[in-house]
């Protein structure tokens, strides 16, 4: 489990990490998007127009900062100490003076770019988990997180085509996403929405029963892609015997409240009520009962519609993914910077591998306590790759540049080259008229 | 200008089937036609009324066929000329007077183009298969046909897609679109469509949607050229004819939008846990008893109740003490200045680009997807009827009314429910029935508060 700080770091453990550890030239390629090349296609006034919102100590929020290099970045970032970065969209003028544009009669302040982003929040599943509640994970319940990856990443991919997907922990209970390819920063609100819904197949709240109800003859393939290369593992595998989800009688209930025919679940019930009897000690509770469970609903006696999705609802319920959709849903929504530092947890924004997210382990993420001891032994020994790389947080710096930053800079020098020819070649059409 | 008088090959549209006409104009260009200034307010005004009819029909929940049956209506009652051959251009003109209207602020755009989207949504399904083709030649569709080679190679995902909807597998003769998946956000949305490396497949009898998507986003700019246009030149050319006209008739029709206080409303935070009781609408009052029960509410509901209360009276110093005084039970009085003080300031615009927020209406609240530890959203929707009939009895009202209440629930008549929720309750009828939240307040109050300073 990790553990709370009992009181908040102190900010003071900020300065030698902004000064010494983060990664800035690398944040300000990336927010880039290419346009910092020498290219004619460049927008040199790209970067200058990307929001940066900082939380300082004290409770001071400074919305709608705006810098227009790698080294502005840095002295800002440096001098303010933020406990918090967050970045915000790209607007059609520099943020920082919007209040001039606002006076005309047509509002011209209006974000035009922004990644889509994803929030997954282990709050969002604690009726599904057993081991922590609230603010805590564990290795226990960080499956949950492990799934969501996979089965977003995949869609993300395969689905809509996306190339650049950064995945980050989010310093304490879970991850975002960033998707960065040019088709995503441009979408508009309701096309963010409609990603987002395509992702929700949760649909209860706190106030009606069934959370996840899946209907007609077949699932959509994406469901079902994600349900036998995903979800269907995760739980048999690691979910239901690491959360105990059949082990007592409050938690079988709760499964059995799910299956809409009466007789089944009582059935069930009776067999578990005295499963002393019935069980052998070698194999593990959930799992024998998690069979009895599935051979009753999936038997020929009971071949009704509901009653075969219904193993598939209890698997859905317990393993998919919960989106915060808020977050996703509006071009203008901040989310927190990679490489920030958690201000409870003290560890690190680090990305996170999608194609190895399973090795992923949040309660090994190094913390800036950790870091800044590593660094004090590092002592003066000189490196030409700068400080960084005799600590922890070398590794999650070369993830970030191998996997994602290089061939996201590819990408968009090709995007730029190629919108910059087709200017080219419509302002050569109209000459020619 | 010049009087331009109708081809008469128009003479073919007949008024009284105005619906079928043959096609839909796209209104890519403003008509070279010159208007009575009494026609350009009364057309005006008519095809207001299809619109407003539209939207009361959306926010009462009403279902797809109960739609079309409602646009029908709606379109042959207003939309009908003495003159045949005036028919298409009644169409023509009512849609610009309505755009130079609903162009000015951004409120008004969003309404007038989701009216517009449906309105041509609906005027689409009764058009004939071959000027269905004709509107998706207009818009360069015909070419994105998926050719038979590719077909195949999708053919078992396209089937699973159709049947997760409870249609029939395709046929080889099916015809699929292949679009970027941006172009049917709503399809997408439902996961209606099977969607590949960024493209959507569209069925045939989806294509409505594809459309609709591309008349939206070409409405959607030229809307805001509009605007533009108004605002620099047409407002002042016009300010002794037109320009009365137009500001008249967006505020006639769109109803309050309870961003200031009524008069009746201004309550103070003494009473507040009077009047949710006896005034809140039940959206609300689960969200007021669930913070005083958990002292938290998540952002949804923060917004949802906070606005509501906004709307209502209570100023400022008075909601952030409000919410000051419950949250701090849960998270402490640091974090919550910290985290949630800055929301609060933002909703009465005193932060962030301080935007005046306006409360929500009904059909906003009604179209909220609450998800895990969520509270907002409209209880007649998104309870389920166990939790509905606690819910109302504990408000008082009685197992006669329950039942009709409920009954409205089960047919997807979530404002009738809660206007039935309101006769029962406060026993007055409720003919304009409930649109908004802070609306079923302030009529509540109307009514209670003459009662009280009788008594007085």
């Amino acid at each position: 489990m990790i553990p709370q700080q009992d009181s908040e770091f102190d900010s003071n453990c900020l300065k030698p990490y902004y000064g010494k550890l983060f990664p800035y030239a690398d944040i300000f390629k990336w927010m880039s998007y290419g346009h910092d090349g020498k290219h004619p296609g460049c927008d040199q006034s790209y970067f200058g127009r990307r929001e940066f919102s900082f939380t300082l100590n004290g409770d001071f929020y400074l919305r709608f900062q705006s810098y227009n290099n790698a080294l502005e970045l840095e002295k800002a970032i440096k001098e303010k100490c933020p406990l918090k970065i967050d970045i915000g969209p790209v607007y059609t003028v520099d943020p920082a003076k919007r209040h001039a544009y606002a006076q005309s009669d047509n509002n011209v302040f209006t974000p035009v770019e922004r990644e889509l982003i994803f929030d997954i929040d282990m709050t969002d599943y604690d009726d599904v988990r057993y081991c922590c509640k609230g603010a805590d994970v564990c290795l226990d319940c960080w499956p949950l997180m492990t799934i969501a990856i996979k089965v977003i990443d995949t869609s993300l991919r395969d689905d809509f085509g996306f190339k650049h997907i950064l995945w980050v922990y989010s310093g304490r209970r879970g991850v975002h996403c960033w998707v960065c390819d040019g088709k995503a920063r441009r979408l508009t609100n309701e096309q963010r929405a409609s990603v987002a819904d395509y992702f929700r197949v949760y649909k209860g709240n706190e106030n009606s029963h069934k959370k996840v109800s899946l209907m007609g003859a077949a699932l959509h393939p994406f469901l079902a892609t994600s349900y036998t290369n995903v979800l269907k593992d995760y739980f048999e595998k690691v979910l239901l015997t690491r959360q105990n989800l059949l082990a007592t009688e409050e938690r079988y209930e709760k499964i059995l409240s799910m299956i809409p025919d009466e007789s089944i679940a009582s059935e069930l019930r009776g067999k578990w009520q005295d499963s002393r009897r019935s069980s052998s000690a070698k194999e593990d509770i959930n799992i024998v009962r998690w069979e009895q469970c599935k051979q009753l609903l999936q038997s020929g006696k009971h071949k009704s519609q509901g009653l075969r999705r219904c193993v598939e609802e209890i698997v859905f319920c317990y393993t998919y993914p919960r989106l915060d959709m808020e977050v996703s849903k509006h071009m203008n929504h901040l989310l927190k910077a990679p490489f920030c530092v958690h201000p409870k947890t003290g560890r690190v924004c680090v990305p996170i591998d999608p194609n190895r997210c399973d090795e992923f382990d949040p309660t090994t993420v190094p913390t800036v306590f950790q870091l800044l001891e590593e660094l004090n032994n590092e002592g003066l020994r000189a490196d030409v790759n700068g400080e960084r790389s005799g600590t922890s947080l070398g590794n999650s710096v070369t993830l970030f540049r191998s996997s994602f930053l290089e061939p996201l800079q590819k990408g968009s020098k090709e995007e730029i080259e190629r919108s910059y020819n087709l200017k080219l070649q419509q302002s050569k059409n109209s000459i020619g008229w | 200008m010049e009087v331009v008088r109708p081809q008469s090959h128009r003479n073919l549209f007949s008024s009284n089937d105005a619906v079928s006409a043959p096609t839909i104009p796209l209104y890519r260009s403003a008509p070279p036609l010159e208007v009575r200034l009494e026609d350009f307010e009364s057309f005006a005004i008519d095809r207001l009324r299809v619109l407003k009819g539209i939207s009361d029909g959306l926010s009462r929940g009403k279902k797809p066929d109960e739609m079309e049956k409602l646009v029908k209506d709606l379109w042959k009652m207003n939309m009908r000329h003495q003159h045949a051959s005036e028919v298409l251009n009644k169409d023509i003109i009512s849609h610009f007077v309505l755009r130079l209207v609903y162009c000015r602020t951004e409120d008004l755009r969003k309404w007038f183009l989701s009216m517009e989207c449906a309105l041509f949504r609906y005027r689409f399904r009764f058009l004939t298969t071959e000027a269905q083709r004709a509107i998706m030649d207009e818009f360069d569709l015909t070419c994105k046909a998926v050719n038979n080679v590719e077909f195949e190679s999708i053919k078992e995902k396209l089937g699973q897609v159709a049947r997760s909807m409870g249609q029939p597998s395709p046929t080889v003769d099916a015809i699929f679109y292949k679009v970027p998946f941006e172009e049917v956000p709503e399809l997408v949305a439902r996961r209606q469509v099977f969607i590949s490396q960024g493209y959507a497949y569209v069925a045939m009898n989806q294509v409505v949607s594809l459309v609709a998507t591309l008349f939206r986003s070409q409405l959607s700019k030229t809307l805001v050229l509009t605007n533009r246009k108004w605002t620099s030149s047409i407002r002042e050319q016009e300010k002794h004819r037109l320009t009365p006209i137009v500001e008249a008739l967006s505020s006639s029709y769109l109803g309050p939008d309870f961003s200031q206080p009524r008069e009746y409303a201004e309550i103070s935070l003494k009473d507040i846990d009077q009047v949710a009781k006896s005034s809140f609408p039940l959206c609300m009052r689960h969200l007021f008893d669930k913070l005083k029960e958990d002292h938290h509410l998540k952002h949804g509901g923060r917004m949802q109740l906070g606005l509501f209360l906004k709307g209502v009276g209570l100023n400022l110093d008075d909601a952030l003490a409000f919410w000051r005084a419950e949250f701090s039970k849960k998270v402490g009085l640091e974090k919550f200045e910290k985290e949630y003080s800055y929301n609060i300031r933002h909703n009465y615009g005193k932060e962030g680009k301080r935007t005046d927020y306006t409360p929500y209406s009904c059909s906003k609240v009604i179209s909220s997807t609450p998800g895990a530890g969520d509270h907002h959203g409209c209880p007649y929707r998104h309870f389920s009827e166990e939790n509905l009939r606690a819910a109302l009895s504990r408000m008082g009202v009685n197992s006669r009314a329950m039942e009709d209440v409920m009954d409205k629930v089960r047919n997807r008549h979530y404002q009738l429910a809660c206007t039935l929720t309101f006769e029962a309750l406060h026993g007055v009828q409720c003919d304009a029935g409930i649109n908004h939240p802070n609306q079923y307040f302030s009529d509540s109050q109307k009514i209670l508060q003459p009662k009280k300073d009788s008594a007085a």
